[in-house]
């Protein structure tokens, strides 16, 4: 499942902008299968962690009204080329995974 | 009193095998508290009072709302929430969806004041951002108009 995640920082200055895709359905369990028409259940991204060099840097809390395929983009300060960000999610149903990429 | 003891332990483990089942037993412990109350809520309001502590918020032009006017897909409306305040926090609430709150940021010392997602709207309104400085909220709103709703089929 490592795949589920791209991950790409860019150092600019102090400044570091993160940039990542999660691939995941995002479900609000409201929606209903159009064939059998019972509901869909809900399987959404509730948490998302990113960090710098180890140190947290934003910790997202996601309900189900954030996108099929989530996109998150945030900014901090204090990062160079070749640190190491990471982006870890958790969902409802338990599964998680994680990613890891260095700063250009 | 055997069987007795024997059915309290069958009932017991189906009622856990269900609340897992239904998703009930969410991965908590993994990472810190998810404010499900928040994201239960059926209004603004409640949803930055169960998640902030208050709906006490001052309207502030130091924050920016960057969506688009028109979002013709409502499944996908881009929104990035950018301020200059020392923000500890940024919410996004999508003012008429069903559960207003969509997402909550929480930033640490080295962030900057600035997120960008992609949320789901079920209808025309407006998009707030909810920027969490020096425990004081500050608000900013930038309306949407959705042509096709992102909620449900």
């Amino acid at each position: 499942m490592a795949t589920s995640i791209r991950i790409r920082a860019k150092a600019k200055g102090d400044e570091v902008t993160v940039k990542s895709l999660i691939t995941h359905p995002m479900e609000t369990g409201q929606r209903k299968d159009k064939k059998t028409g019972d509901k869909i259940p809900a399987h959404y991204i509730t948490e998302v962690k990113c960090e710098h060099n180890g140190k947290t840097v934003v910790t997202a809390q996601w309900g189900p009204a954030v996108s099929k395929n989530p996109y998150l983009s945030y900014k901090f300060a204090g990062g160079k080329a070749g640190d190491a960000v990471k982006l870890t999610w958790v969902d409802n149903k338990g599964k998680s995974d994680s990613a890891e990429a260095k700063i250009k | 009193m055997q069987r007795r003891s024997f059915l309290k332990g069958t009932l017991a483990s189906s009622a856990l095998a269900v609340a897992a089942g239904a998703g009930l037993l969410n991965p908590r412990q993994v990472l810190a508290a998810w404010p499900e109350s928040a994201f239960t809520s059926k209004s603004t309001n409640d949803a930055m009072g169960s998640l902030f502590g208050t709906a006490d918020n001052t309207p502030s032009n130091k924050i920016k709302v960057k969506a688009p006017d028109i979002a013709e897909n409502g499944a996908v409306v881009p929104v990035s929430v950018t301020t200059p305040l020392s923000a500890t926090a940024i919410a996004i609430i999508a003012e008429t969806n069903g559960t207003p709150l969509a997402a909550n940021f929480e930033l640490a010392g080295s962030a900057k004041g600035f997120v960008s997602t992609r949320i789901k709207m079920r209808k025309t309104s407006d998009v707030i951002a909810v920027v969490k400085s020096g425990g004081k909220l500050y608000t900013a709103r930038k309306n949407v108009k959705v042509t096709i709703g992102g909620c449900g089929g």
